[in-house]
């Protein structure tokens, strides 16, 4: 059962996420993208972290798809073909081939087998005892208040940060 | 039972997808979005190991890599749209230039 929704769910990811690259309209790449958030959602669920998988469709496919809809909008872009340009191929082929090259460093990664036997201290029963979200905010109130707190201190800073350039009359 | 493996694997992949995107693609807005998708097949592989080694701290990691993904975007897009008044352009062979 788990395999049957990873295949689906990450086969639509693998699917949407290659739409986002080649599409040629900012509008379709946006909409893949929601596609792929949603199917990481559906990941998330399977690999049972509820809270964050909820905050990703609310966040993610919510507010920042939302956001760079927007923008999208906003700027009346001029034709795709004068900002991709035609024929550069090399440059095509040469961007896939350093993304390979990525493929590649990242392959030690996932051969590795030999992560730390040491389990943690959230087994699923216990963590099914009182709810996944329970738990993640115990530890985000406790043991990482101060980086939640920073974080609140950097999202300030965003919104003060885009008011600053909405606001800038050029 | 799936094993670890599968899901690093497949966050590879996306992170792969995602940095060809930024390497092919000269709209910036499209660059970005890319870049959200490399954050995302690393939030993934933070869920993965955070079952995998029954530790929730992982999921709490995603929390803040997604506080900060949000910052970034608004400010980006900020700065995009900054850039696009002054060039109408979103190309980024042409914003080579910090100075207006």
């Amino acid at each position: 059962m788990e395999a049957l929704f990873f295949y689906l769910f990450g086969g639509l990811a693998l699917v949407c996420s290659v739409l986002v690259v080649f599409l040629k309209k900012p509008v379709h790449n946006a909409v893949a993208l929601i596609f792929t958030f949603f199917c990481l959602a559906g990941l998330y669920l399977i690999l049972g972290a509820e809270f964050v998988a909820i905050i990703q469709v609310l966040v993610y496919a919510g507010a920042i798809m939302v956001l760079f809809l927007f923008v999208i909008m906003l700027l009346n872009l001029e034709e795709e073909e004068a900002i991709e340009g035609r024929g550069n191929r090399f440059r095509k082929w040469l961007g896939g081939f350093a993304a390979v090259l990525v493929f590649l460093l990242l392959a030690p990664v996932w051969v590795l087998q030999s992560l730390p036997a040491v389990k943690g201290t959230f087994p699923p029963e216990k963590v099914q005892e009182l709810g996944n979200t329970v738990w993640v905010a115990r530890l985000l109130f406790t043991d990482y208040l101060l980086p939640f707190e920073v974080a609140s201190v950097l999202l300030l800073a965003a919104i003060v940060g885009a008011v600053f350039f909405a606001m800038k009359r050029m | 039972m799936l094993s670890l493996s599968h899901y690093l694997v497949l966050a590879a992949a996306l992170f792969t997808i995602g940095a060809m995107g930024v390497f092919v693609r000269r709209n910036a807005i499209v660059i970005f979005m890319c870049i959200e998708l490399m954050l995302n097949a690393v939030n993934l592989t933070f869920i993965a190991v955070s079952r995998y080694l029954q530790a929730l701290d992982g999921q709490v990691f995603v929390f803040f890599v997604m506080t900060v993904a949000a910052a970034e975007v608004a400010v980006g897009l900020a700065i995009i749209v900054v850039v696009f008044r002054s060039r109408q352009t979103v190309r980024v062979d042409e914003i080579n230039l910090l100075k207006g």
